[in-house]
């Protein structure tokens, strides 16, 4: 190298520039939505281990195969015994399996976007043509399309199996609709608190154990509550203390409008006129949620 | 055995800015209950044994534990600065017995007086309710620190293993399949607790010997080879 520098210096009139072939790209720019749909994609994957280390499919596969296992099994159950009904409602099924799907939100809501804060790849996506509020889209619609998929799944074992051990058509499609509305909203309010907390802290275990806690620990606190007031013949305070945990709210809104048995304690459900109040506050959880990421991400990282 | 430079980073690892606030938050919350629970019922046995039992024993103290725990050395492992410490001249079981100490305190601290105020809040200690869980919560609170700091040095994924142990096995097993609450320190922690209370509201399915026997063991065992593990830690770069 040295040498052919030396050679180089004293030519200098031989200097130029080569040609060594840059071309500029002139093929179709995938734009915005493009980008925005790829991040979607690339995050739903992620959430399930897809493209991932194998180390990092065990624990989300795990949870999935957890899910729709007991599913399975009540469906068995159901056509050995030759049952007129499923031993459990479509609705029951979520609150039932609640730890499962809070773990499974506790741990890939900060996969999803504390690795991003971690290792600084935010300012990477903005410098993208996508905006803030295409990531946190892209981002909240992943994490919320993951939990139905984990939710929906068991359902879908539920009905599947009902429809072959010959029950009742009409009554299990209406049973297996209001059961796909409540996850679904389920799924919306549960990724909106998940990535709302894990957008804080760009610690992976730190997000986990945060996460847990205010979901998992609201509805011990909630139901120990409820159970206490249930004891004390004080049913009317029973339903307003269900709007403070997450799970107690999805509960409440399924027994007040899709026909599902609460599950509080005692069977109080609340009435229509709650109902449409724990309507309004899971709604206006999953808007704030949104509104706190956007405005989370305004700042971040420039 | 003890150093009290490593006890020193630990504890402002462990009490730094946000970890507090989970720590500080669930026993607030505890007391917040106990105080509600009190104005609406008035004292009562049954129902002190029910808040303390049911939220304070099977829910915050594993929680506080996995924080705890695993915060005292999940994530210097995690960000490879471990490797500063473990490359001072200490001997790594002192190592792992400084941040057990810390992280038994840690626990104790915030779940154990909690709990001891909660329960003279809700009953005012009648029939020793009060002292019998913050027994149990003491006793529970090594084994569980010492578990965690394991699972921390075995696993990245110590956190969550932590909460499947406390929140699947403990709780949704323990409720379902009888023989799970053989191999639960919660039970171990109550079998404690009811040889301090006496009567029948703190009930344990395990015998005293078996969980004195089996909590003694699984700190001892969860310790050495915690320092074991430190021994030949690898370090793994972000998967």
């Amino acid at each position: 190298m040295a040498v052919e520098h030396s050679a180089a210096a004293t030519s200098a009139d031989q200097t130029r520039i080569h040609d060594i072939g840059y071309r500029a790209y002139d093929g179709p720019r995938l734009g915005r939505s493009y980008a925005t749909r790829a991040l979607y994609s690339q995050s739903l994957r992620g959430a399930y281990g897809l493209g991932r280390s194998a180390k990092s499919k065990v624990l989300p596969m795990l949870l999935f195969v957890v899910m729709c296992v007991p599913a399975a099994i009540m469906v068995a159950v159901a056509v050995a015994t030759k049952a007129h009904d499923l031993p459990v409602a479509y609705t029951r099924y979520a609150i039932i399996m609640q730890s499962v799907i809070c773990l499974y939100v506790a741990s890939q809501a900060p996969q999803s976007v504390s690795r991003d804060l971690r290792f600084k790849t935010v300012p990477l996506y903005f410098s993208r043509p996508i905006e803030t509020a295409d990531y946190v889209r892209a981002k909240f619609a992943a994490l919320a399309s993951a939990l139905f998929v984990l939710t929906a799944a068991p359902l879908l074992v539920l009905y599947v199996g009902a429809l072959l051990a010959k029950l009742d058509f009409a009554d299990q499609t209406e049973g297996c609709a209001q059961g796909l509305l409540s996850v679904a909203l389920l799924s919306l309010l549960f990724a909106g608190i998940g990535l709302v907390i894990a957008s804080v802290t760009p610690r992976r275990g730190f997000g986990i154990a945060a996460v847990i806690a205010v979901l998992i620990i609201s509805y011990g606190a909630v139901s120990t509550l409820q159970a206490i007031a249930d004891s004390q013949d004080n049913p009317g305070a029973i339903p307003w203390i269900g709007l403070f945990s997450p799970v107690t709210l999805i509960d409440g809104v399924q027994s007040a409008f899709l026909g599902a048995e609460p599950s509080h304690p005692g069977g109080h459900g609340p009435d229509t006129a709650q109902g449409i109040v724990y309507l309004a506050v899971v709604l206006g959880l999953i808007a704030a949620a949104y509104g706190l990421l956007l405005r989370r991400y305004k700042k971040v990282g420039l | 055995m003890y150093d009290p430079t490593v006890a020193r980073l630990t504890y402002r690892a462990l009490l730094g800015r946000r970890r507090a606030l989970i720590l500080g938050a669930l026993p607030l919350l505890l007391l917040v209950i106990a105080v509600a629970v009190r104005g609406l019922t008035g004292a009562d046995d049954q129902t002190a044994a029910d808040v303390l039992g049911g939220f304070a024993l099977a829910t915050m103290v594993p929680i506080i534990g996995v924080v705890a725990g695993t915060g005292a050395i999940g994530p210097e492992i995690d960000d490879g600065s471990v490797v500063y410490l473990l490359s001072k001249p200490i001997r790594r079981p002192t190592i792992i017995l400084t941040k057990l100490t810390v992280a038994i305190a840690v626990t104790m601290a915030f779940s154990a007086v909690p709990t001891l105020i909660a329960g003279l809040v809700l009953n005012g200690n009648g029939q020793q309710i009060a002292v019998a869980y913050t027994v149990a919560a003491l006793v529970a609170s090594i084994a569980y620190a010492a578990l965690f700091l394991l699972l921390g040095t075995v696993s990245r994924h110590a956190v969550v293993f932590g909460l499947v142990y406390a929140l699947v096995w403990e709780a949704l097993f323990g409720s379902l399949v009888p023989g799970a609450r053989t191999l639960s320190i919660q039970q171990w922690a109550l079998a404690v607790a009811h040889k301090v209370a006496g009567g029948d509201l703190v009930t344990s399915d395990v015998g005293l010997p078996t969980a004195t026997v089996l909590l003694t063991a699984v700190t001892v065992l969860a310790t050495w080879y915690a320092g074991q593990k430190l021994r030949s830690l690898t370090l793994a770069g972000e998967e």
